[in-house]
């Protein structure tokens, strides 16, 4: 009864913030209702048993990606009401977008609906939730059977950040840099001289 | 009836009565733990410190709670109204909320889960929306500037607690806070703990906790020189009340963090007789004040970063040594045969 009601809590807040994201007039308060419906959705993680999942979740997408989506809508000076304009122009390619993408949820679902043993042929056989924890269950199939497609996927992110880092990396002559080792290298007698100084005749050079 | 009242409404009254209790022992030590920041801060500088309010200054933090709560509190005009009162109960609630999960003795917590420490390094991700919104809401040059400097340093510094955290899961072999310590209970009592065999990750930890909690050194999102306050200009009264609170739980909760992971949580320090007779509950509180005098020694001592130094610190210097950490540590434990079941 208590899963239910959390259940339903979770699953209506999680809708309505979705709804709220595409509905908000401030990009920043969109931003805000995204990490709202990413929350609720670690919770119905957790309501699932997959806590791993949800925590995993928070971290990465609400810890970190949507910092930076925030970030981003905060720096960037667009003018939101300009853009609205031609929303139902879009209208079409975004319906057929979503139409495409409730049929291939309906065929998942339906599937997984009239034939249990269906997720069994597609992926290897998991122990049941008390005997093991999740995190256990996952690092034995993601490090075993799925390590090609872990380390695939990895590479996939490591040559983005590399791509990230040269697109924005530029060396401008004029920039003065420091170099810290060479600030740590400096010693007393490169860096100071000691000259005295008569009265009344200051300096030679 | 009867069947309700014993598995619903039962449990749910001991869990918030646990919940209530833990968290007025909590605000107690904070008022304290405040107070304990400015009379270290004073000792170093050889100033007395606030001594006016109660005897030796025992009742200032109380009497600062009463002053902020019976102002005024002030929303800007030009302020998003919303999300500026929304900001600090943000980030003081889910301060408060990693606490559910730290066992301060054996059994002595109030959710045993499996993935606490993922649990705690979630909501200590998410507490950098408290400063970015409040930055943000205040609709201020300063507060903004304050925001995108704390998103910046907190996202960078959470990369190398990771790994610290991860090289101590290794050795663990569980994300379990109570098996964390149970893992660090050895023969050798205080040498058997993780602080000695990971000290590399002990220090990037305590560094990366002072960077995570916006602490001195590196507490550039407030600093008074260039920032005025940082992003906690537009705020007064009870809504600053909030801010300061939720600062001070973070850092009460990397201290206990710390004690866990390094200094063996609630494991008296020598396994044998007299010491084995001290309630566990005292370790765990000893050592989170140790790590918190840690903290405060260095917000007396060490001048604040510059942030371009701050950001080279966790980036070119922190995540190379936590890495290859994470590299030696598992290798270490799987060729040495010291790997956990």
């Amino acid at each position: 009864m208590i899963s239910a009601l959390f259940f339903y809590l979770f699953a209506s807040l999680c809708v309505a913030s979705a709804f709220m994201v595409i509905a908000s007039k401030n990009p920043v308060h969109a931003v805000l209702f995204l990490i709202l419906a990413f929350v609720n959705a670690s919770g119905l993680f957790i309501l699932l048993g997959a806590e791993f999942l949800a925590m995993i979740l928070v971290v990465v997408y609400v810890g970190a990606v949507a910092v930076l989506f925030l970030f981003v809508v905060m720096m960037l000076d667009v003018d939101f009401v300009e853009l609205r304009e031609g929303f139902l122009q879009y209208l079409p390619v975004g319906g057929l977008v979503g139409v495409i993408f409730l049929a291939e949820l309906l065929l998942v679902l339906g599937a997984w609906v009239i034939n249990p043993s269906m997720p069994q042929t597609i992926t290897a056989p998991i122990p049941a939730a008390d005997a093991i924890s999740n995190t256990e269950a996952l690092g034995l199939v993601l490090y075993t059977r799925y390590v090609y497609y872990f380390q695939a996927a990895g590479l996939v992110l490591l040559v983005a950040m590399i791509g990230a880092i040269v697109l924005t990396l530029r060396h401008k002559p004029q920039v003065k840099r420091q170099n810290i080792s060479d600030q740590v290298a400096r010693t007393k007698e490169t860096a100071m001289e000691v000259v005295k100084v008569q009265p009344g005749q200051g300096l030679s050079q | 009836m009867a069947e309700l009242w014993t598995i619903y409404l039962w449990p749910l009254i001991v869990m918030v009565a646990q919940s209530v209790m833990l968290l007025v022992i909590l605000l107690i030590a904070i008022a304290y733990i405040l107070l304990a920041d400015r009379k270290i801060w004073a000792a170093v500088q050889m100033r007395r410190g606030p001594n006016v309010v109660g005897p030796w200054g025992l009742l200032q933090s109380f009497a600062d709670l009463l002053k902020f709560v019976l102002k005024e509190p002030v929303i800007p005009s030009g302020a998003n109204k919303g999300v500026f009162v929304l900001a600090p109960l943000v980030s003081c609630v889910l301060a408060l909320a990693a606490w559910a999960v730290i066992p301060v003795d054996d059994d002595w917590v109030i959710a045993d889960i499996n993935v606490g420490v993922l649990y705690i390094f979630a909501i200590s991700s998410l507490s950098v929306y408290g400063i970015i919104m409040a930055g943000w809401a205040s609709n201020s040059k300063y507060p903004f500037l304050a925001a995108l400097r704390s998103a910046a340093q907190m996202v960078s510094y959470e990369v190398s607690i990771g790994f610290v955290i991860i090289t101590v899961l290794l050795c663990v072999g569980s994300l379990n806070l109570t098996a964390i310590v149970e893992a660090q209970n050895g023969r050798y009592g205080l040498f058997s703990w993780f602080w000695l065999p990971l000290l590399p990750m002990f220090v990037i930890f305590f560094v990366s906790a002072l960077a995570e909690t916006n602490r001195p050194p590196f507490d550039l999102v407030e600093a008074e020189s260039e920032l005025v306050a940082g992003f906690m200009v537009e705020y007064g009264s009870t809504p600053y009340l909030l801010f300061m609170l939720g600062e001070y739980v973070a850092i009460a909760t990397m201290c206990s963090l710390g004690a866990i992971l390094f200094l063996g949580g609630w494991l008296p320090p020598v396994p044998y007789a007299p010491f084995t007779w001290v309630p566990g509950v005292i370790w765990f509180t000893l050592k989170a004040l140790f790590m918190f005098f840690l903290f405060a020694m260095a917000k007396a001592i060490v001048p604040r970063y510059r942030y371009d130094q701050l950001m080279r610190l966790g980036w070119k210097v922190f995540l190379p040594i936590s890495l290859a950490m994470v590299v030696i540590v598992a290798g270490v434990l799987q060729y040495g045969g010291l790997a956990p079941k």
